[in-house]
C-alpha cells in the first residue's frame, strides 16, 4: 500500500511538470526553411494531391465554408481539399506543433493579427508573388487590411474578409421605449439607455467582465484617438488618458445601473437572446445564430463613444504554411485554392462576414445584414502586426480590463499594471523573434 | 585435461540442482526474466516520465519557444525570475500559486471527509443501496469539459439557475459565484466536491468492507459505543487508504485546472487561475516554455515536500513497539478487493 501510493504520489505529482515537456517535442526549423515559393500562373495540371485546410470557423460561418470547399473540389479533378476545423483558442495553440511535425495545414486561414506572430515563428511562407498573380492590389482593399498582412516587407497573408464588433439591439425593445434610431454617439447612447429603463427594461446593456471587453476597450481607445499600441506599435499605451477613459466608461455602464455588476462569460450575450437586456456589442460573425434564434434584432455599428468613428476589427487571410512549401504540387494546388476562393470572397459573405475586396464587397452584402458595417469600413482599426501579440493581449490587457469592469481596483491603477506586464512581455518578444 | 574435468563437473553440479531451490544458475535467469516483465512499464517509464523530467530541466534552462531556430541557454534565469518581485513572471506565478493553496486547503477536508460520511453509509444494508452508491458515483464518469459547461451556466450570477432557485427561496440572488471571490472559491470547490467525491468514497467504501467484522463484535462485546467503535475500530482500520486518499487528493487538488479555465476562465481578473492554468498559459499560449517548465518544478518541489509531510503524519507510530504483526493485516492491498460486494 505504502509503496503503491508513494510511486503514485511521486508520479502524479512530477507529471504535472512534464505536461509543458510533452508539446515541446518538436524539433526547431533551423531558420533555413526554403522560402522561395516559385512562380505561380493560376493552373495546377500536376498529379493529384491532397490538401489539408485548418480553419477555426465553427459557427454560423461553417456551413459556408464547407459549401465554397464542396464547390472547388468538384471544379477541381486533380485537387482534393480536406477541411479540419478547430476552434480559433485551440487553433493557434496546433498549427504550430502541427506544421514542425509535417502533420499541420498545407494552407489554412488564420487572423490579420496572427500573421506576424507565424510569419515570425517561420510556419507560413510569403505570397507576395501570388498576390501579384491574383492581380490584388493594394487600392482593392483598405489601407489597414492591406498593410496589416505584411511582415518585414513581405506579406504573409491573403484577406478573405473584414468582421467587426457590432451594436445589435433589441428592435421589440426599442420599440415599445420609443426609440426610432439606434444610437450612434454618447448622447444618444445614453439617451436610449435611459428610455429603455423607463420603458421597464432595468438593466438594458449588460457590460461583460470578459470576452468580448477587451475589444470594447480597445474599440473606446482607438475612439479617443489613442491606437493602443502607439502608432508604430512598440509600446502598450493602455495606460495613456484614452485607455483610463475608456475602461472608466465601462465601469460607467455598471455603475449607473445600466448593466448589472459581475457579468460572468458569455452572459450578456446569452441575456440578448433571452430578451433580458436590450443593446449588445459583439462580433459581426453572430449574425447567423441571432438569424436562426428568431429574435428581432437590428445591428448598427459600435457607436462613438469617444471623438471619433473607429471600432475594432480583424479580418481572416488565407496563409500557406511552411510544410506545403516543402511540395512543389502541394504549394501550387495550395495557391490555385488561395486564388479560387479569393475570386469566391463574394459568396463568404453569406456567412455574416464582408469580403475584403473592394470590387466585391458592396454587391455582396447588398440586402445583407452587415451591409450597414461593412460601409463603415474606413472606421475600421486593426492591431498592429506584431509577433506574439495576442498572447500579450490574453496574459496582461484582458485580466486587467475584467478587474476594471468588475470594480475591482481604479481603472487607472489596473490598466498601468496591465500597460507594464505588456511592455515586459513585448520585450521579451521582440528579443526572442530578433527585432 | 584441465577443462575435460571442470566442464564434466559443472553439468553435474547443474544437473544435481535441477529441481531443486533456486541456487546460482538460476540467479544468473532469475537476474533477467524479471526485466523482461517489467520491460513494458519500463519503456514507458522512461520514455514518459523519466526522459520528460531530464528534458524539461533542460528546457527550463533555456529561453525556449519550440518554433524559433535559437533557444538561447539563460542558466538559471527562469528560476531567479520566479523569485525575483517585479520579474516578467513572478506575480502572475506567485498568484497562481496562491489559488492553488487556497483552493487546496478548503477542497482537501471537504473531500477527505464527506466521501467518508457517504462511505459509512452506503457500507449500510438498505434497499437501494447499490442505486445510490452508483448515484453519488456518476459524476466522477463525466469529463471535466461536461461538468464545467454544466455548472458554468448553473453559477450564472445573471442568469444562472442556482441564483434563480436562491431567489424564489427568498436568499440572496446576486451572488457573482463565476466573477468575484470568495464566491468563486465556494463555487469551484463545490463543484469539484460533486464531482470526484464519488472516486473517494469508493476507495473508503472498499477499506470499510476489509475491517473484519469480528473486530466490531468484540468491541461491541466489551460495550464500546457507536462513536467508541468508529474511533478506535474503524478510523485504525482505514488508516492506509486515509494515507492513500490523501495523498491523491491533495495531488489531485494541487493539479487543478480544468474547472477555472472553463468555469471561471481566471475570473476575477486572474484570482481563480491556478499554476497549472498559469502553466499552461505560459508555455503554451506565449510560448514561454523555458519559464514555464521552471514553474512545474517549482510547483513540483512543492508537491513532494507536501507528500512527505503527508508521510510523516501518516507514519505508523506504533508499528515498532507493538502489534507489528497486525499491522500488515491492516494494510493488505483492499484497492485489489474492490470488486467485492
Amino acid at each position: 500500500m505504502r509503496r503503491i501510493s508513494w510511486t503514485g504520489a511521486l508520479a502524479a505529482g512530477v507529471t504535472s511538470a512534464l505536461v509543458l515537456t510533452g508539446c515541446g517535442g518538436g524539433q526547431g526549423p533551423g531558420g533555413t526553411t526554403n522560402t522561395d515559393t516559385g512562380s505561380f500562373n493560376g493552373k495546377y495540371d500536376g498529379p493529384n494531391v491532397e490538401l489539408a485546410y485548418w480553419n477555426g470557423f465553427t459557427g454560423g460561418d461553417g456551413p459556408f465554408m464547407q459549401k465554397l470547399v464542396d464547390q472547388f473540389n468538384s471544379e477541381h479533378d486533380n485537387i482534393v481539399v480536406k477541411p479540419n476545423t478547430i476552434q480559433w483558442a485551440d487553433f493557434y495553440q496546433r498549427v504550430p506543433a502541427a506544421v514542425q511535425a509535417g502533420q499541420g495545414p498545407d494552407v489554412g486561414v488564420m487572423h490579420l493579427d496572427q500573421l506576424a506572430t507565424h510569419a515570425a515563428r517561420n510556419i507560413i511562407i510569403p505570397l507576395d508573388d501570388l498576390a501579384k498573380e491574383i492581380g490584388l492590389t493594394a487600392d482593392d482593399f483598405t489601407q489597414d487590411i492591406w498593410d496589416a498582412g505584411i511582415y518585414k516587407d513581405k506579406r504573409y497573408g491573403i484577406p478573405l474578409d473584414v468582421h467587426s464588433l457590432a451594436m445589435y439591439y433589441n428592435k421589440d425593445h426599442f420599440q415599445k421605449a420609443g426609440i426610432t434610431d439606434p444610437p450612434t454617439d454618447e448622447k444618444s447612447f445614453k439617451d436610449a439607455l435611459d428610455k429603455l429603463q423607463a420603458a421597464g427594461f432595468k438593466t438594458p446593456f449588460w457590460m461583460p467582465s470578459l470576452w468580448p471587453s477587451h475589444l470594447m476597450f480597445l474599440s473606446l481607445m482607438w475612439q479617443n484617438g489613442q491606437p493602443p499600441y502607439g502608432q508604430d506599435g512598440k509600446e502598450a499605451a493602455y495606460d495613456s488618458d484614452a485607455g483610463v477613459k475608456a475602461l472608466e466608461w465601462q465601469r460607467s455602464m455598471v455603475d449607473n445601473g445600466y448593466s448589472p455588476p459581475n457579468v460572468a462569460i458569455d452572459s450578456q450575450y446569452q441575456a440578448f437572446k433571452n430578451g433580458q437586456n436590450s443593446i449588445t456589442w459583439d462580433g459581426i460573425w453572430q449574425i447567423n445564430d441571432l438569424e436562426a434564434s428568431g429574435l428581432n434584432y437590428g445591428i448598427a455599428p459600435v457607436p462613438t463613444i469617444g471623438d471619433e468613428p473607429a471600432f475594432w476589427a480583424n479580418s481572416h487571410h488565407f496563409f500557406i504554411s511552411t510544410q506545403a512549401a516543402k511540395d512543389k504540387n502541394k504549394l501550387q494546388a495550395s495557391k490555385v485554392f488561395i486564388a479560387w476562393m479569393s475570386e469566391h470572397s463574394a459568396d463568404w459573405a453569406g456567412s455574416g462576414m464582408i469580403p475584403a475586396r473592394k470590387s466585391v464587397r458592396a454587391d455582396a452584402v447588398k440586402g445583407m445584414p452587415q451591409e450597414i458595417i461593412a460601409a463603415q469600413i474606413e472606421n475600421m482599426r486593426f492591431l498592429p502586426p506584431v509577433p506574439g501579440l495576442g498572447g500579450v493581449q490574453a496574459e496582461a490587457l484582458e485580466p486587467q480590463v475584467a478587474n476594471g469592469v468588475l470594480g475591482k481596483g481604479d481603472p487607472a491603477e489596473a490598466l498601468k499594471s496591465a500597460a507594464s506586464k505588456a511592455n515586459q512581455l513585448m520585450q521579451r518578444n521582440r528579443e526572442s523573434f530578433g527585432n | 585435461m584441465a577443462s575435460t574435468v571442470t566442464a564434466p563437473r559443472s553439468d553435474t553440479v547443474s544437473d544435481d540442482r535441477r529441481g531443486g531451490a533456486p541456487r546460482r544458475r538460476d540467479i544468473n535467469s532469475v537476474g533477467f526474466a524479471p526485466w523482461l516483465f517489467l520491460a513494458p512499464y519500463l519503456v514507458l517509464f522512461v520514455a514518459f516520465v523519466l526522459g520528460p523530467i531530464v528534458y524539461g530541466l533542460y528546457i527550463s534552462l533555456h529561453r525556449y519557444d519550440f518554433t524559433l531556430p535559437n533557444k538561447p541557454f539563460v542558466g538559471l534565469e527562469n528560476y531567479t525570475d520566479l523569485f525575483t518581485p517585479g520579474s516578467i513572471t513572478y506575480s502572475s506565478f506567485w498568484q497562481a500559486m496562491r489559488a492553488t493553496g487556497i483552493f487546496t486547503v478548503f477542497s482537501v477536508p471537504l473531500l477527505l471527509v464527506v466521501p467518508l460520511v457517504i462511505a459509512l453509509t452506503m457500507n449500510k444494508k438498505f434497499p437501494g443501496r447499490n442505486l445510490f452508491r452508483a448515484v453519488f458515483f456518476a459524476p466522477y464518469v463525466l469529463g471535466v469539459a461536461v461538468i464545467a459547461i454544466l455548472w458554468r451556466y448553473l453559477l450564472d450570477s445573471n442568469i444562472g439557475l442556482v441564483n434563480y432557485y436562491l431567489g424564489l427561496l427568498g436568499l440572496p440572488d446576486s451572488t457573482a459565484w463565476t466573477t468575484s471571490t470568495p464566491a468563486a472559491w465556494f463555487a469551484l470547490v463545490g463543484v469539484t466536491v460533486w464531482w470526484t467525491l464519488g472516486f473517494n468514497a469508493v476507495i473508503y467504501l472498499a477499506g470499510l468492507q476489509d475491517i473484519p467484522k469480528e473486530l466490531y463484535e468484540a468491541a461491541e462485546m466489551d460495550g464500546a459505543s457507536r462513536w467508541q467503535q468508529f474511533r478506535h475500530v474503524t478510523l485504525p482500520g482505514l488508516m492506509p487508504v486515509l494515507s492513500f486518499v490523501t495523498m491523491t487528493t491533495i495531488i489531485a487538488s494541487a493539479n487543478m485546472f480544468g474547472q477555472s479555465y472553463l468555469i471561471t476562465k481566471g475570473a476575477p481578473g486572474t484570482e481563480t487561475r491556478t499554476a497549472i492554468y498559469q502553466i499552461a498559459e505560459t508555455g503554451l499560449r506565449n510560448y514561454q516554455m523555458g519559464s514555464a517548465a521552471a514553474m512545474s518544478y517549482v510547483l513540483t518541489l512543492f508537491l513532494i515536500l507536501l507528500s512527505l509531510l503527508v508521510f510523516w503524519l501518516f507514519r505508523d507510530r506504533d508499528t515498532p513497539k507493538k502489534q507489528k504483526a497486525e499491522a500488515p493485516l491492516q494494510a493488505a492491498p483492499m484497492m485489489l478487493r474492490q470488486g467485492r460486494g
